[in-house]
């Protein structure tokens, strides 16, 4: 069966690939296009590592074909900092919201979808954005602490 | 064995065209909508190869029409699309309850309630809520178009009314009466994330006086298939939806249930819970229709 040629966006840019009828984005980002931020934690849609927007759209990528990326706009964590790094990754770090780091990719990913949706959530809005990006480490409250503090940064740039 | 192939049809006809030849040559092809099911399933339960026929780029599955009589709901859309429509979450708040509790964020940018259908788990949360509002499915194929009451849809675990060819693609459902609401509750061991112990939906209508003309009661995850309970809203209508008349609706809920014991919950539990989710849907509903 021949490949499946795609041309698509991702993080502002033209990107043309490859890929088999029954890869996933995920796979794509990361063996094709060697996008490796993007992490692959349980591949079943329940950890959130892989979090990336479609369209704008918050998605896991392990659950969204590669040929689907025909035509779409996909952001990345790669696409997430400019010049510098975006008020939610330094935030992460400020508060040490992260340990191993696996996880966090796809939290700093989840979160920028939720400010850019909702600049001002409050706790129980935040937590329950996230109940779909798991930290194995358990770092939790420190993730939301950052995200907070990510939000009032945004509303008023230090 | 064969290999994995992926189309996008641009029409239903191309999609009806796809699965009618895949049929006739007897090779594997299925349909995808936002792949919340169809591609965990196919990389650990059944990893057979097949053609994904993606049905995500046809206006008619990706129609929302809430401005009629008929209510449509593309069978594509996905759950967070439907969530952030007002309107929509105004005229069916307990649908659109239910199609929300479905998974996380991330799902819910994806999963469609065409899905959740289809795929026919005796858990699916949007399936009961479905029922209470009347919804038909609207299902095309070789033979033409055709329509079916979601209560007649769902024909067992993980199977479906659809022949060799159809597919759905879309849900039919009357606009809401003046005071007619609808409710959704299920029960899970925590607030978010899980799969349903028991749910219940309930649609009902009130007249002026606040008695209830009309009434639809449903329960999911504590039978093969959701189920439509007549005898639950037999038991509502003609009442002010007092005590006595919730405790017999829900006591109908139990005796039409039969459910299984598993590792969320035992047969015993789940026959008492969906009476009490069935009685505290039927109150919200009914909260709801006096203010509408």
């Amino acid at each position: 069966m021949p490949r499946i040629q795609v041309e698509t966006n991702i993080n502002g840019q033209s990107e043309e690939f490859l890929c088999d009828a029954n890869q996933s984005l995920l796979d794509v980002l990361r063996d094709e296009l060697g996008l490796t931020g993007t992490k692959e934690g349980c591949a079943t849609g329940d950890c959130g590592a892989c979090s990336v927007l479609l369209d704008g759209r918050l998605v896991c990528a392990c659950l969204v074909l590669g040929a689907e990326a025909q035509g779409k706009e996909i952001t990345t964590i790669e696409g997430i900092a400019g010049d510098q790094l975006h008020p939610l990754q330094q935030k992460f770090l400020e508060h040490a919201a992260l340990q191993c780091g696996i996880c966090t990719p796809g939290f700093i990913v989840a979160a920028k979808a939720l400010l850019d949706k909702n600049p001002d959530p409050d706790e129980t809005t935040i937590r329950y954005w996230l109940a779909g990006n798991l930290c194995r480490c358990t770092g939790y409250d420190k993730i939301i602490r950052a995200v907070q503090d990510a939000a009032k940064e945004l509303a008023h740039p230090a | 064995m064969g290999a994995y192939a992926y189309v996008a049809p641009q029409s239903v006809d191309e999609v009806v065209a796809v699965l009618r030849e895949h049929a006739s040559n007897g090779q594997r092809a299925q349909v995808l909508a936002g792949g919340t099911d169809l591609m965990v399933q196919m990389r650990s339960v059944d990893k057979s190869p097949r053609t994904i026929v993606d049905i995500k780029h046809l206006a008619e599955t990706n129609r929302l029409d809430i401005d009629g009589d008929e209510i449509y709901i593309g069978a594509a859309i996905a759950s967070a699309q439907l969530f952030e429509n007002q309107a929509l979450k105004a005229l069916l708040p307990g649908l659109l309850e239910a199609s929300d509790l479905i998974g996380s964020t991330q799902i819910q940018g994806r999963a469609s309630m065409g899905g959740n259908l289809c795929n026919a788990s005796p858990a699916g949360d949007s399936i009961p809520a479905m029922i209470a509002v009347g919804a038909q499915c609207d299902i095309i194929g070789p033979g033409g178009q055709r329509s079916l009451p979601v209560e007649e849809f769902v024909t067992g675990v993980g199977s479906n009314a659809l022949n060799e060819g159809e597919f759905l693609l879309g849900l039919r459902i009357a606009r809401p009466a003046a005071r007619t609401a609808d409710a959704y509750l299920r029960f899970i061991p925590r607030t978010e994330m899980d799969i349903a112990v028991a749910g219940a939906g309930v649609s009902v209508t009130l007249d002026d006086s606040g008695t209830c003309t009309a009434a639809r009661v449903a329960i999911g995850a504590v039978a093969p298939t959701a189920l439509l309970v007549p005898q639950a809203a037999q038991a509502l209508v003609g009442s002010t939806l007092d005590d006595a008349a919730l405790q017999a609706a829900g006591e109908a809920c139990t005796s039409a249930s039969s459910p299984i014991s598993d590792k969320r919950g035992t047969a015993e539990y789940r026959r008492k819970v969906v009476a009490v989710l069935c009685r505290r849907a039927a109150a919200i509903a009914a909260e709801r229709a006096a203010a509408a």
